[in-house]
């Protein structure tokens, strides 16, 4: 008998554009009335034409097409891909907010998911009423609660506060304590996307250990979205590589890593964004910029650069933050920065209206092909708002300053200003 | 990964996640497993609704004592709208108290999706555990404010108001269950189209404004009787309700039989479709807000 506990068949999600409602009844009596006289609809964006012949190709999107996968008992699977792959639709439909088009997934066992870190935890209520409330939401019984309580105390480590209300917690106690709910979940499948990349190292280390203990001890299988490709590697034991909505690669996880890399050898430092759904926010486009704000592949090692966005706030907004990491060829992350780092008025009041933001990089990465990531975060409780990754491809290249170092290869990733000092001193032997 | 050798048989797997599920799939043994869930949102929202504000929890008294007085001041002594001889705030307390259960369950239960939208696009429970947690919250507020009602009663009637306790109070959890089912199935048949027509929930609030004039709230229903108005009670499945209260408690108003039937057969029509529609929308819904 095999051991196959997530089976999907011809898996298959569409979306409708266009016509999904124009939001208020005004609006739809408004076109009807329009449609009566005869006359173009009045919603109808620039650009989209009611032509019968391009209908069926632009009306529908497949996030995701024609998947087929099978995952075994005590598997890690890493779920990895670009922004648009088709990554949070299949969570979506596993974590069962939102149905297939065509084709099914059948399960053995319950399925769990952490498609957010603290889902409904309400402020107002302490810590403890706040474990029971977010076990029952992700499908936990009063009694299964009541036994793990003191393990997810444990886990947490907010036994002092946890007649607290968690309004007062510190973002770092909130996320361990959502965490900790969520992996003391007994169920035999769960799904985690993204917890790690929030709260800080040592939680991150906790997380990860505590996921590992799930699949090898307990024999539980998880399947795990992250940006995070060294967690990824870590973590996971296989894995599988979406993009456009389809599966490009599955198998050992090493593999699956090394065809994602691949992928980003081509150098483009711009990205253009054109999924505006998100409500507080707008991101048109991100480029690395030189040191004189033009576009171009490669920088010199000994010259600063540039990652310029340019977004719109839709209303104004507080308690965000943007952040960037760097990475390497190899996905590991180089140089990660938050804005409030040195200014925390950063999480203040953000006004609504178009902006542009350019985050000078020193000079300090070694010759060598790099990507960026970009989010945009809540920062309470934290929770990625939208994210950009491994995008914005570039390269570095060695300047020539010298003539006679030129041939010299530069070996490392990143470039300090170190000091040689040598001094003639007698050796003493004791 | 790997093609299949072996046929499986269907029994092996405990969940099937599919396209789309029969009209009539209600899933209500789901419903019973999450009850803790139930129980745990009607806890919530109390103590979040008392925490938030000042006076906390004496906010449920302070809201029909100033509506009735309001009442008492304006309908009774300006309009002079006659209150089938009963004490002015005896009659208007004890219709607030029947219609602001139904008027709150409605209003709330109708925006449960777009107050929702968030939790429901992150983890799955049946989503009908959320009109009913909210019906169930609002059974405590009744029944405090129910504590008010016969404080004022208890008051008359130690005062030698010519008032008594009718034998069909005990019809009183029947009255209440059907006002609730009615809010219930209307909430969510209304939250499904907010679902498509943002602007409905305003036009809720309005409505529901509207709707109580048309409810003997503030006047008895023995005073448009025979008007050319009169249908506006006979229709409104709402006014037997509240009538039917009155009499209960003190002996006065237009109780019948066929008045409350006719309340408890809308009521689940009203349900039955209501529930048909927000199962239909439920599994679509993050998808179109």
């Amino acid at each position: 008998m095999s051991n196959v506990v997530i089976k999907a068949e011809n898996l298959s999600k569409q979306y409708r554009l266009g016509e999904v409602g124009t939001g208020t009844i005004q609006h739809d009596l408004k076109r009807w009335w329009y449609k009566v006289r005869g006359k173009e609809d009045p919603f109808l964006k620039i650009g989209e034409t009611n032509d019968r012949t391009q209908k069926g190709a632009s009306e529908f999107v497949w996030a995701l097409k024609d998947i087929n996968f099978e995952i075994e008992q005590g598997d890690v699977v890493g779920i990895i891909g670009r922004n648009g792959a088709g990554k949070s639709t299949l969570l979506k439909i596993l974590s069962k907010t939102t149905l297939p088009t065509t084709g099914c997934i059948k399960a053995k066992g319950r399925i769990a998911s952490l498609l957010e870190v603290g889902t409904g935890f309400h402020p107002e209520l302490t810590g403890r009423d706040n474990i029971f409330l977010n076990g029952a939401i992700l499908g936990m019984t009063k009694k299964e609660i009541k036994r793990k309580f003191d393990e997810i105390v444990d886990f947490s480590g907010v036994e002092r506060y946890i007649d607290t209300p968690v309004k007062r917690y510190s973002s770092g106690m909130y996320v361990r304590l959502a965490f900790g709910v969520a992996a003391h979940l007994e169920s035999e499948i769960l799904i985690v996307d993204e917890v790690l990349a929030v709260g800080d190292a040592e939680f991150q280390k906790k997380a990860i250990g505590k996921m590992q203990d799930v699949s090898t001890d307990e024999g539980r299988t998880v399947l795990f979205v992250s940006h995070n490709m060294a967690a990824v590697k870590q973590l996971c034991n296989v894995g599988m590589l979406l993009e456009n909505g389809t599966i490009k690669t599955s198998g050992k996880i090493n593999t699956v890593l090394d065809a994602y890399v691949q992928r980003d050898e081509t150098i483009n430092p711009v990205y253009i964004n054109n999924n505006f759904e998100n409500e507080i926010i707008a991101v048109y486009a991100i480029k690395v910029l030189d040191k004189n704000f033009q576009l171009v592949n490669q920088h010199f090692h000994n010259e600063c650069f540039y990652v310029n966005v340019s977004y719109k706030f839709k209303q104004p907004t507080q308690k965000i933050y943007f952040s960037i990491h760097i990475h390497d060829s190899e996905l590991q992350t180089i140089i990660f920065s938050r804005d409030f780092e040195k200014d925390e008025s950063f999480l203040g009041l953000r006004e609504e209206g178009e902006y542009e933001l350019n985050i000078r990089i020193p000079a300090i990465l070694a010759p060598g092909k790099y990507n960026i990531s970009l989010h945009i975060s809540h920062a309470e409780p934290p929770r990625i708002m939208q994210g950009f990754d491994h995008i914005c491809n570039f390269e570095i290249v060695p300047a020539v300053t010298n003539q006679k170092t030129a041939s010299f290869i530069m070996r490392g990733k990143v470039i300090a200003d170190l000091s040689w000092e040598v001094t003639r001193k007698p050796i003493t032997l004791t | 990964m790997e093609a299949t050798h072996i046929e499986e048989k269907e029994q092996q797997w405990t969940e099937v996640i599919r396209p789309k599920t029969s009209l009539f799939d209600l899933r209500l043994r789901e419903v019973w497993q999450y009850r803790d869930l139930l129980w745990m949102f009607v806890t919530r929202d109390f103590i979040a609704t008392y925490k938030q504000t000042i006076l906390g929890p004496t906010w449920f008294f302070i809201q029909p004592v100033l509506t009735a007085v309001t009442y008492s001041i304006i309908f009774g002594g300006i309009a002079g709208i006659a209150t089938d001889g009963l004490p002015r705030m005896l009659f208007y307390i004890s219709g607030i108290t029947v219609w602001t259960y139904f008027a709150d369950s409605l209003t709330k239960t109708s925006n449960v999706f777009i107050t929702n939208a968030k939790i429901f696009g992150k983890v799955y429970f049946p989503r009908l555990i959320m009109p009913l947690s909210i019906i169930t919250s609002g059974l405590i507020k009744l029944g405090i404010q129910m504590l008010l009602f016969l404080a004022v009663w208890g008051y008359y009637l130690a005062n030698g108001e010519p008032i008594a306790l009718q034998w069909q109070v005990v019809l009183l959890p029947l009255l209440i269950g059907i006002s609730a089912l009615l809010a219930l199935g209307l909430g969510m048949i209304i939250s499904s189209l907010t679902t498509k027509y943002r602007d409905l929930a305003q036009l809720l609030t309005f409505s529901i404004q509207l709707w109580m004039y048309a409810t003997p709230v503030i006047y008895p229903s023995s005073r448009i009787k025979g008007t050319s108005f009169a249908w506006v009670n006979e229709y409104n499945p709402v006014a037997p309700i509240v009538e039917a209260f009155r009499y209960m408690f003190t002996g006065v108003g237009t109780y019948s039989w066929q008045g409350l039937v006719y309340s408890a057969s809308v009521a689940l029509i009203i349900l039955a479709i209501g529930t048909l529609i927000f199962n239909k929308v439920e599994k679509s819904f993050m998808d179109t807000v």
